[in-house]
């Protein structure tokens, strides 16, 4: 996991769902990442999957990812390219589907300081996002939890705990 | 310092003396539920690079969500389930027409007092109703719980509701779910640990616990629980036949927050689109028109839910032009659902019987809407598009609710019918 990450922001509220990130219809007609990616934000935002540019960060209010446990709302974004999601807060098992999908997260206010387009910064060492407006301090994740996220996330850390591959 | 119950579960599950909030531990989980996302989770875990699961014996497959298959694809996706539970002598394999997992998993013994349970289905708080630590995680996580046996849980914050009151005739544990989620809000209990208790908690039914418990992921919680007591005993008497140590929460617990509610004066509720802590009192959206009800679910398709409805709807029809779904939440609830004559009560007022499921909550399966249509639904999630169409709108409320709106065409008060 790259330690800094710089990217264009794409800025949404609050309570942002998993239907409308990967809608709830698809969730068993579709089983490949890369179709998965093709319908990420469709209810939300029509305009990002045809806009999104690797590396692209979203920047979004509190709760982002409540509702379904479904990973794909996870996986669509992470194949499309999206670099990281800060959010004032997350939803636990989105959080959890971020770590393990090794998508890098972090959670603070930096939606106060940045619009769509804008570029932010996010220094996983220091903890802290860069908006144009300001730096806002995120608590470091936990060091077991940090490890799965370092290793690629939870298949290759199983993976070196099993011994296998 | 006395613990909670996350706190005291945890800590014996994790071979600890004690745990802090925040602290993160690997445990074991007694049982792992999966639906029909079985067929994706196997994939990720044979993608692992191990052959046979660590324990088939706590694996707990029930297949609900697009059941009986719709098409092709869906139906060898059930295939590539049935294979792999067979390939991996997993014995709780549950398949299409058993009902919906939640329902299901206590109802063949799954669920006890004590337990650990993770599901890789956002209801799966639902099972603390039976005083178990039950909490949903993912795919990934659900495919290496599989290959280890094991899985990290963040030790939660606690809050304990405390629920006073008698509730009021047509006033159900439904209306109190959304009451409490409209004023705590949908992220109102991020990542906390939820205890109800309460006066009203202990004169509630199994069923209607179950309600509190399932609705939990709604106000973003990681799991609910709710003091076994002998009425959790007799509902468990005779399906789970092995020993269980109870756990309940210490008196001098510390709690993140202490919230009352005197239910004594509540009236029914409405979650409005499109989110579930929108809730109003139905009072408010009474008039509104709809073009289909819907009973069922993880959250209301019990048979006191059926009852509920039927009471309204028995020897009366529908409006013309609403469509009444209803689906029982397993075959267990539709047999009594037959014997006691709710079934032909609600057919015969116009209502159309699905098999158990849980399909048409999720737009997976059965009961969609086209854009500009209107459902109110038992169920427990009304975001944008769940349901089909997104130009659509999903009205959430209890079963008396529902059923004296598909009565009249309109969202209606259920004291008024």
């Amino acid at each position: 996991m790259q330690s800094k990450i710089t990217g264009r922001v794409w800025k949404y509220g609050d309570d942002v769902n998993t239907d409308v990130i990967f809608p709830g219809k698809y969730t068993y007609s579709v089983s490949d990442p890369q179709e998965m990616a093709r319908h990420a934000l469709e209810d939300l935002d029509p305009t990002f999957v045809a806009n999104v540019q690797p590396g692209d960060v979203i920047v979004a209010g509190k709760n982002w990812g409540c509702g379904s446990s479904r990973e794909q709302a996870v996986t669509c974004l992470k194949e499309i390219g999206v670099g990281a999601i800060v959010a004032r807060s997350f939803a636990r098992i989105y959080f959890r589907n971020c770590i393990n999908q090794a998508l890098p997260i972090a959670a603070c206010d930096a939606v106060d300081g940045v619009e769509t387009g804008e570029e932010v910064t996010i220094d996983f060492a220091a903890g802290t996002v860069t908006t144009p407006r300001g730096t806002y301090t995120f608590p470091p994740l936990a060091p077991e939890v940090m490890e799965i996220l370092e290793t690629g996330g939870l298949i290759p850390y199983v993976q070196k705990q099993l011994g296998v591959k | 310092m006395g613990e909670t119950f996350a706190e005291k579960l945890l800590a014996r599950k994790a071979g600890l003396a004690g745990v802090v909030p925040g602290q993160i531990v690997v445990v074991q989980p007694d049982k792992l539920l999966t639906h029909d996302n079985t067929a994706a989770i196997s994939k990720k875990f044979y993608q692992i690079g191990v052959e046979r699961v660590a324990n088939p014996r706590i694996n707990v497959i029930v297949l609900d969500h697009v059941t009986p298959a719709a098409d092709e694809k869906y139906a060898t996706n059930h295939q590539v389930i049935r294979q792999f539970a067979a390939e991996q002598g997993i014995e709780a394999f549950y398949d299409v027409g058993e009902g919906i997992c939640h329902q299901v998993l206590p109802e063949k013994g799954h669920a006890w007092p004590g337990a650990l349970i993770v599901g890789s289905d956002s209801h799966t708080p639902t099972h603390g109703a039976f005083g178990a630590f039950a909490a949903g995680i993912g795919r990934t996580e659900a495919a290496a719980v599989m290959a280890t046996g094991n899985i990290w849980l963040r030790v939660p914050h606690s809050f304990r509701i405390v629920i006073r009151g008698a509730m009021p005739p047509r006033v159900t544990p439904k209306d109190l779910a959304l009451h409490i989620i409209g004023d705590l809000r949908a992220d109102g209990a991020d990542y906390r640990s939820v205890e109800f208790a309460g006066e009203t908690v202990r004169d509630m039914s199994v069923a209607g616990r179950m309600v509190l418990t399932n609705m939990v992921a709604e106000m973003g919680g990681k799991n609910g629980v709710i003091e076994p007591d002998d009425k959790t005993r007799a509902w468990l008497q005779g399906r789970v036949t092995h020993e269980y140590e109870e756990i309940h929460a210490d008196p001098d617990a510390s709690y993140e927050r202490v919230i009352e509610y005197n239910v004594s004066g509540l009236a029914p509720q409405v979650a409005k689109p499109h989110t579930v802590d929108n809730v109003v009192p139905v009072t408010e959206t009474a008039g509104i028109p709809i073009d289909q009800a819907l009973i069922g679910t993880c959250t209301n398709g019990r048979v006191e839910d059926l009852a509920a409805a039927a009471e309204i709807l028995r020897g009366r029809h529908i409006a013309p032009g609403v469509r009444l779904l209803v689906l029982p939440a397993s075959r267990e609830v539709l047999l009594q659902a037959v014997e006691q004559g709710l079934v032909s009560d609600l057919v015969a007022a116009g209502a159309t019987l699905l098999n158990p499921g849980c399909g048409p909550c999720l737009g997976a399966h059965q009961g969609c809407m086209a854009p500009g249509e209107t459902t109110i639904s038992t169920a427990n999630r009304n975001f944008k598009g769940r349901m089909g169409a997104k130009e659509a709108f999903i009205y959430l409320a209890s079963p008396a609710t529902v059923a004296a709106s598909a009565l009249t065409g309109a969202i209606t008060d259920p004291r008024e019918v």
